[in-house]
C-alpha cells in the first residue's frame, strides 16, 4: 500500500475566507465543533497550507484576495482539491454586481467541488468534502501512477507463483 | 415605541471644520463616523458625533477637487475614515496621522465612488 | 537598543477566521507598533443601492456579515421605517428584539469559542460552540436560517413565532442560562485564563472614548454607551442598562461579553412574556425621500446606517460604519507593549469582523 493512502480517510483542510460575508466561515467552522465534528474522521483542519489537503474557500475574488488566494493554492502540495463553498465562492453570488467582485474562485484558481448555499449548511459542507475525498483520491491514483499499480501486480503475481 | 433620538445637521464651511471638530471634542463628543456622499458633482461628508446619545453632524459640501484638511491631529482614530474617504471617492485629505496613500483598501478600480465618474455603470458583471 | 524587525501577521493565520493584515514592528518579542491594512474581502457592496430596489436591499444588508445579520436587516429596516415615517406593530418589534438577542447569544458564544481557541484553550473554544448550537437550533426553528435569517423586512417581519414555540423557547431558557453560567465561570473565574487575559492590551478609559471604540471594547474601558439604552424595538418597554467593566484590558472585554450572555437570556425571557398579540406588518408604499443615521447596537458594537433615497426605488446613498472599523484605531492603539505571543489574543479581543469592516 501507497504511504498515501491515509489520505482518503483523513484530509487535512485549510480554510479561507475569500470574501465572504462570515456566514459560510462560521459554518465551516461549526463542522469542526462538537455537533458535527469531522474531527473524529480524523479531518483537521489546518492553518498551514504546506499540510493540507483539501481547500476549502468561501466567497468571491476581488483584486486584493487574488494573489492570495493563488499564493495559498500553490503552496498545497499535489494532490490537492479545493471546495468552493458557497453562492459566492461559486459565481459572486449576491455580490456578483459589485464593482470589487470578478467572480467564483474559478477565476483563479480550478475547482472540483461546488457547494451551492448561502449560507452553506454544515450537513452540505461535509457532503462537499466527502465527495472531494473521492477525487483527491482519484488525483492520486493518477499521481502514483499506472508503473507503480503495475508493479503491484507484478509483485502479486509473484507472490502468487511462489506458493 | 420607535426610536426618537435627535439628530441634528449642522453646515460648516472648508476653513472652520477643524476648529468646529475641536470644539466638539472638547465638549466631550465621541467621534462616531465620518462618510461621504455625491450629491450631483460634488461631495458632501458628513462628521458625525454623539454624546449620551446626542447625535450630530456637521456637514461639509466640497466640490470634487477640493482638499479637505484630515481631523487626525483631534481624534486619533479619524485616520480609518480619512484614508477610506480617499480610497473609495478620491478627496484628497490633508495631513493625517498614518497616511496610507491609497493602500488602505485596494480597489479593483480607482475611486469607485469618484464623482468625477459619474454615469458609467460602475457595477461589473451586471 | 534591540534591532527592530517587521513580521506580517496574516491574511491567512490559524488564529484568524478572515483575513485581516497587520504589520508588526518588533524589538525582540515587543511589539512596537502596528500598521493595519485592510481590503481582503472588499465587495464594494454599498453600491449595489444603484442596482437593488430599497426593499430588496434588506437582503444585501443582511449578507454585510454573516454573524450579525439580523441586526444589519435590523438597522436598515428601521432607517427606512424612519425616513417613510412607518410605525411598525409592537408584535414585531417584540420578535425583532428576541432574534436580536438570539443573534447576539450566538454571536458571544462564537466569539468565546473564538477567543479561547486564540489563548490555546481547546476545551473551552468546543463547550462554548456546543452551546452555540442550541442557539442556532432556536434561529433555524424560527426563521429557516441558521446564520443568516432573512426574516426582516421594511415595515416589519415576515414570520411569526407561534406561542407553542414561545412556550418552548422559555422553558429552554432556564438550562441554557445554567449551561452558559458554568462556561462563563471558566472565562472569569479561572486562574490560567485570568493569568492569560488580565493585564493585556490596555486601553484607557479617555482614550477608548475619543479613539471612538465602539461595543464591548468600549465598555471593557469603563464607557457606558449601549444603544440599546435608546430603545428601539421592544428595548424601551423592556428596560436596558449598559454591562461596563473598569480594567480595559483583554479580560474586562472578556467579562463583558459574557455577562451580555446572561444579560441577553434574560432580554429574551422578558421579551416573550411580554409579547402582545398583533399584525406582523404594515404595507409600505412609495419610496424613501430623506435621509437618516440609523444605529443599532450590534455585539460587537455600534453599526451606523446612513440612508439616503431621493424618492425613487432605488436610494441614492447607503453608507454603512460598521464596529470593528471603530475599533481599529484602538486595536493599534493596544498592540504595542505586548508580546508576539499574546498577539492573537489581543486581536481577537476586539471581535473583528473583518466582512463588516470592509464591506
Amino acid at each position: 500500500m501507497s504511504t498515501m493512502a491515509f489520505l482518503k480517510r483523513s484530509p487535512w483542510i485549510l480554510h479561507y475566507d475569500a470574501s465572504s460575508c462570515n456566514g459560510c466561515d462560521i459554518e465551516v467552522l461549526a463542522c469542526l465543533t462538537p455537533l458535527y465534528d469531522v474531527e473524529r474522521f480524523g479531518i483537521i483542519n489546518t492553518g498551514n497550507p504546506k499540510h493540507a489537503d483539501i481547500l476549502l474557500i468561501t466567497g468571491g475574488i476581488n483584486s486584493q484576495n487574488r494573489p492570495v488566494v493563488r499564493n495559498l493554492y500553490e503552496q498545497m502540495p499535489e494532490p490537492k482539491v479545493v471546495v468552493a463553498i458557497g453562492a459566492c465562492a461559486a459565481t459572486g453570488g449576491i455580490f456578483r454586481e459589485c464593482y470589487n467582485i470578478a467572480g467564483g474562485v474559478d477565476k483563479v484558481i480550478p475547482v472540483d467541488v461546488y457547494v451551492p448555499g448561502c449560507a452553506a449548511r454544515p450537513e452540505q459542507i461535509i457532503d462537499g468534502v466527502v465527495k472531494a475525498l473521492g477525487i483527491l483520491e482519484e488525483k492520486r491514483e493518477k499521481m502514483t501512477g499506472k508503473a507503480e499499480i503495475k508493479e503491484g501486480a507484478r509483485h502479486a503475481a509473484e507472490a502468487g507463483e511462489g506458493t | 415605541m420607535t426610536m426618537n433620538e435627535e439628530q441634528t445637521t449642522t453646515s460648516v464651511a472648508l476653513e472652520d471644520l477643524v476648529g468646529e471638530v475641536g470644539r466638539l471634542h472638547d465638549g466631550g463628543y465621541r467621534l462616531v463616523q465620518i462618510g461621504c456622499t455625491d450629491i450631483g458633482g460634488s461631495y458632501e461628508i458628513n462628521y458625525s458625533f454623539d454624546k449620551d446619545y446626542q447625535f450630530k453632524n456637521l456637514r461639509l459640501t466640497v466640490g470634487p477637487e477640493a482638499e479637505v484638511p484630515s481631523i487626525s491631529g483631534i481624534y486619533w482614530g479619524a485616520f480609518v475614515y480619512e484614508n477610506e474617504m480617499h480610497d473609495l471617492f478620491g478627496i484628497p485629505v490633508t495631513g493625517i496621522n498614518i497616511d496610507f496613500q491609497g493602500t488602505f483598501i485596494k480597489t479593483a478600480e480607482k475611486y469607485p465612488f469618484s464623482v468625477t465618474r459619474r454615469g458609467g455603470d460602475r457595477c461589473r458583471n451586471a | 537598543m534591540p534591532k527592530r524587525i517587521v513580521v506580517p501577521f496574516g491574511p491567512q493565520h490559524p488564529v484568524l477566521p478572515e483575513p485581516i493584515h497587520l504589520d508588526l514592528v518588533l524589538e525582540d518579542e515587543l511589539v512596537v507598533d502596528v500598521v493595519p491594512s485592510i481590503g481582503y474581502i472588499h465587495r464594494g457592496l454599498e453600491q449595489l443601492v444603484q442596482k437593488r430596489e430599497f426593499t430588496e436591499y434588506v437582503y444585501v444588508a443582511e449578507r454585510i456579515c454573516g454573524i450579525c445579520s439580523f441586526m444589519h436587516a435590523l438597522c436598515y429596516c428601521q432607517g427606512i421605517e424612519h425616513i417613510m415615517k412607518v410605525e411598525v406593530p409592537d408584535r414585531a418589534k417584540y420578535l425583532r428584539t428576541i432574534w436580536s438577542e438570539c443573534s447576539r447569544l450566538h454571536s458571544h458564544l462564537l466569539w468565546l469559542g473564538l477567543f479561547a481557541d486564540g489563548m490555546g484553550f481547546e476545551n473551552l473554544f468546543m463547550r462554548s460552540w456546543q452551546l452555540r448550537e442550541s442557539v442556532l437550533d432556536v434561529l433555524e426553528d424560527t426563521t429557516g436560517g441558521r446564520v443568516i435569517q432573512g426574516t426582516c423586512k421594511v415595515g416589519g417581519i415576515r414570520r411569526d413565532i407561534g406561542q407553542e414555540k414561545l412556550d418552548e423557547m422559555h422553558r429552554a431558557l432556564d438550562p441554557f442560562e445554567q449551561q452558559c453560567r458554568d462556561l462563563g465561570d471558566v472565562f472569569l473565574n479561572d486562574e490560567t485564563v485570568k493569568y492569560r487575559l488580565q493585564g493585556l492590551g490596555v486601553i484607557s478609559k479617555d482614550e477608548a472614548y475619543t479613539l471612538g471604540a465602539a461595543g464591548p471594547t468600549l465598555r471593557g474601558s469603563g464607557v457606558a454607551v449601549d444603544l440599546r439604552e435608546t430603545g428601539y424595538a421592544a428595548y424601551g418597554d423592556l428596560g436596558f442598562k449598559p454591562i461596563v467593566e473598569t480594567a480595559g484590558d483583554c479580560y474586562a472585554r472578556c467579562a463583558v461579553r459574557v455577562k451580555e450572555v446572561y444579560a441577553s437570556i434574560d432580554l429574551i425571557r422578558r421579551a416573550i412574556d411580554g409579547i402582545p398579540e398583533g399584525p406582523l406588518d404594515v404595507k409600505v408604499k412609495g419610496a424613501p425621500d430623506g435621509e437618516y443615521f440609523s444605529r443599532v447596537e450590534q455585539p460587537r458594537g455600534e453599526v451606523v446606517h446612513y440612508l439616503r433615497g431621493d424618492g425613487t426605488k432605488h436610494l441614492a446613498r447607503a453608507r454603512i460604519r460598521t464596529p470593528t472599523l471603530a475599533n481599529i484605531p484602538a486595536l493599534v492603539k493596544m498592540l504595542p507593549g505586548a508580546q508576539l505571543a499574546d498577539v492573537p489574543v489581543v486581536v481577537l479581543s476586539i471581535d473583528p469582523c473583518i466582512s463588516c469592516t470592509e464591506r
